[in-house]
């Protein structure tokens, strides 16, 4: 704590519960993220590490050198199959350990050996919501502020926790899985406010984001991504739409949260438009697929910035905002950068909105590129959907050219490592389907490998030229987050159930573990009470490229799973289901 | 059997659907007696049942599948319907084609499957013709009670004029509305989807023996379950293959 500096202070001072506890988060403003190690470092108190959503952490004690020893020191079962997204968190000496549906939590005992439980919450939900989750019943994490737990659970119940006791103190409905509700994203703890989002953009769900007051949970406000101003807090929606269509019109808030403490901003990605076929919903469908800058206190926005306008894809725009301080073009910038499923790596001024650069990261042919004064992608006419043709070979598939699984930044390198997919896709008509007992045709999505045929690769990016440094390619999708290190020691899990070590500068292979089952979780890394540093990872394959493993769906159908089991359908002969912690550490 | 807990006319969990009447004929003509996995007929509905991880989880028929539907082994067919056209008799409408220009003008609804890409026939076809600003869509998902009712409370209201629905989700609850109502099927133009279907029962793939078992009983129980298909409401058309 001694080495913060003043902005640092400020901002704690505007977290009233922070500055009293001395476990608690300590904020990293963008920007201010000190390449060396502090206090705060020791702990792992967010899903993306900080506000900035680097992922990167100052730890040095495993590093470029050492790395190659590194053993396991324990694992933990977490007693659920499914997949395991998001990733453990570390407060004081307590490790916390969620799973997907029922969505358990465990708290940990770090000061003792073998991690033993110190207390376990299992929610109570009706099994009728696991049907409407879209893709797998995963849950990507907790979050911790004020002595507490928060968690979103599948069936629109955000809960909070006493982090020493897992007592509920608080719970809150948030929507109704009947209309096609769900929450799966991890909730963020702005101020004295706990940020929540919505899944169903498959349902024609009306995505909004939601805050609710840490001590007592009642909702302070709701912001809505598509209708009038007065519920989204920013013009310009209802007229990009037919009629009142913006009423199910999807641009559902499944993904990460970012927040700058300077400009009082909280950034986030909305997703697809919804329900109706591309032809059905004419117009850009504002605001599905933007990123918002908004106030936390009120809900209001302060910009917005649609990247794929009338989207015919399925490229929800909801990765994470990852807040970095880089120079752009000559100029020092304030930057927000996204990698978007749509292909392109986006970096904006965070302050304004300003498109600073937009470069493809992948195999990109939707678009020939973006149009750096308007911010529209400039569109390659032979690659729309629609639901009268056929079309191959659509770049990036609706997979994504990234995913939900969050990049890492490290202000050592000044470099962002991504896990992106390399996957097409074949959009195709007819084929008789069957829900809610009517037949019907429908055009069916097949994924598949893209050019060279890795299915996914591991990147470096360079946000300063907004071109890629060095790739590692993987056989599988790269379906989990990324860790950077104080210790030029970058991590990343496979689908093949690999933990990977590799050096932050060059990319150069230094370790791997193979983990019990797939990962599609993040790894993270701290400081335990005895003063080692150590890296943790949840393993459990499924999510949206492993749902074939996960609900053992066989590879003779390509196009179930909306399309996942055409690139997936091997993945069950290198991963089997079953969510594992495993905790590594230095001999 | 594998069906949707809260689907009426189809199935529900009180049995009361016209699926769980015809399941007790087939299963009585088996001498088997009945037991179910519900399950909502969406994304997963064949994975989370037929196919389910657990074995004490599975189940072994699935009662109403579109011949073809080939997550399933299919029987042969024993009903084919098609999607209809529903208004009010007394709003001096005559609709029987997607190519009536008063469908540019007048409410239409229609169902949204709420999936992705993955649109009823009807919603393609309108927007192939153009048809787009007057066309509202009606959920399919869970909801207080029987989710296809409402669109044709919606018609009986007045809220829309013209619904364009599956036979079988309609003509029950046109049967039960007090205003009469059209009930006319929908005919597929040159270059149209297909909008009539033949629909049979599904077995696990692969298990033919299952799958012969079920046909001869429906073969067998063939006029009960057109008495069950027609109390119920069910458009029903000349069977395109009866091979």
């Amino acid at each position: 704590m001694k080495r913060l500096s003043t902005l640092l202070l400020a901002t704690i001072a505007l977290l009233p519960f922070a500055a009293a506890c001395d476990t608690g988060p300590v904020v990293q403003a963008p920007g201010t993220s000190s390449a060396s190690a502090s206090a705060e470092d020791k702990q792992w108190t967010m899903q993306n590490k900080n506000y900035a959503s680097t992922r990167y952490s100052a730890l040095g004690e495993i590093n470029a050198g050492n790395v190659k020893t590194l053993k396991v020191a324990w694992s933990f079962s977490t007693g659920v199959l499914r997949g395991h997204e998001g990733g453990p968190l570390v407060v004081g000496s307590t490790m916390y350990v969620h799973t997907p549906f029922p969505n358990i939590v465990y708290a940990l005992d770090l000061t003792k050996e073998g991690a033993p439980v110190k207390w376990k919450y299992v929610p109570k939900q009706d099994p009728k919501v696991i049907p409407v989750a879209c893709c797998d019943t995963v849950n990507r994490g907790l979050a911790y502020g004020d002595g507490r737990i928060f968690q979103n659970q599948l069936d629109n119940t955000t809960v909070a926790l006493d982090a020493e006791t897992g007592k509920e103190l608080w719970k809150v409905k948030q929507g109704d899985y009947k209309v096609g509700q769900t929450i799966t994203a991890a909730p963020l703890v702005i101020k004295d406010k706990v940020i929540s989002g919505v899944s169903g953009g498959e349902f024609g769900v009306r995505g909004y984001l939601t805050a609710n007051d840490v001590k007592t949970g009642k909702q302070v406000w709701r912001m809505y991504s598509t209708g009038p101003e007065e519920e989204v807090g920013f013009p310009g929606s209802v007229e990009t739409w037919k009629g009142d269509e913006w009423k199910r019109g999807g641009g559902t808030t499944w993904g990460w949260y970012s927040y700058d403490a300077e400009l009082d901003l909280l950034y986030y990605g909305t997703g697809n438009p919804g329900s109706w076929n591309p032809d059905q919903r004419p117009g850009d469908n504002k605001w599905s697929m933007t990123i918002f800058a908004r106030n936390p206190d009120t809900g209001k926005a302060k910009w917005a910035f649609q990247k794929t306008p009338h989207d015919r894809w399925d490229y929800d725009g909801i990765n994470e905002m990852v807040l970095i301080d880089v120079t752009i073009k000559g100029q020092p910038r304030r930057v927000l950068a996204n990698f978007d499923r749509n292909g392109f790596a986006y970096m904006l001024d965070r302050a304004t909105g300003e498109l600073l650069a937009a470069d493809p990261f992948v195999v990109v042919n939707w678009a020939t590129g973006v149009d750096l004064k308007t911010g529209r992608p400039i569109e390659n006419p032979e690659k729309q959907t629609s639901s009268t043709k056929n079309t191959k070979d659509i770049c990036p598939s609706a997979m994504g050219g990234k995913n939900q699984q969050p990049v890492a930044y490290s202000p050592k390198t000044n470099l962002i490592y991504v896990p992106t997919n390399n996957l097409c896709m074949d959009y195709e008509g007819v084929q008789v389907k069957y829900q809610a007992g009517q037949p019907y045709v429908g055009a069916i999505v097949v994924s598949h490998a893209g050019p060279g045929g890795n299915r996914g690769e591991f990147i470096a990016w360079d946000p300063t030229t907004n071109k890629k440094v060095w790739g590692v390619k993987e056989g599988l999708a790269n379906w989990g987050g990324a860790l950077a290190t104080g210790g030029d020691v970058v991590f990343y899990g496979t689908m093949e159930g690999w933990l990977k070590a590799v050096d932050a500068k060059t990319g150069a292979p230094l370790w791997k573990f193979k983990t019990p089952s797939g990962i599609i979780g993040n790894p993270m890394t701290y400081v335990g009470p005895d003063g080692k540093q150590y890296v943790a990872v949840l393993s459990g394959i499924g999510g949206w490229s492993g749902i074939g493993v996960a609900a053992e769906i066989g590879a003779e159908d390509p196009t179930a799973g909306l399309g996942a089991l055409g690139a997936f359908g091997d993945v069950a002969n290198f991963s089997n289901q079953g969510g594992v912690l495993t905790v590594f550490s230095l001999p | 059997m594998c069906a949707d807990p809260e689907n009426l006319p189809f199935s529900n969990q009180k049995l009361e659907g016209f699926e769980n009447r015809i399941a007790e004929v087939v299963a009585k003509d088996l001498g088997a007696s009945v037991s179910y996995i519900w399950w909502g007929q969406r994304r997963g509905f064949i994975r989370n049942t037929m196919n389910a991880t657990l074995k004490e989880g599975r189940c072994d028929v699935m009662i109403g599948a579109p011949e073809g539907y080939d997550l399933v082994r299919t029987t042969k067919p024993y009903y084919r319907s098609t999607y209809v056209f529903v208004y009010r008799k007394d709003k001096g409408l005559q609709i029987t084609s997607l190519d009536d220009p008063i469908l540019k003008t007048i409410r239409i609804g229609v169902h949204l499957l709420g999936d992705d890409y993955s649109n009823p026939p009807p919603v393609h076809e309108l927007s192939k013709r153009g048809i787009v600003g007057n066309v509202k869509g009606f959920d399919t998902f869970y909801s207080a009670q029987n989710p296809p009712s409402t669109i044709i409370d919606a018609v009986a209201g007045g809220k829309i004029d013209v619904a364009i629905v599956w036979g079988p989700a309609a003509g029950y609850f046109v049967l039960h509305q007090p205003v009469p109502m059209a009930v006319v099927p929908v005919p597929s133009g040159k270059g149209d989807l297909p909008f009539a279907f033949d629909i049979s029962m599904g077995v696990k793939r692969g298990n033919d023996a299952l799958s012969a078992e079920v046909e001869m009983a429906l073969v067998r129980k063939h006029a009960e379950i057109m008495q069950i298909l027609k109390d119920a409401g069910v458009p029903l058309l000349e069977k395109r293959v009866a091979k």
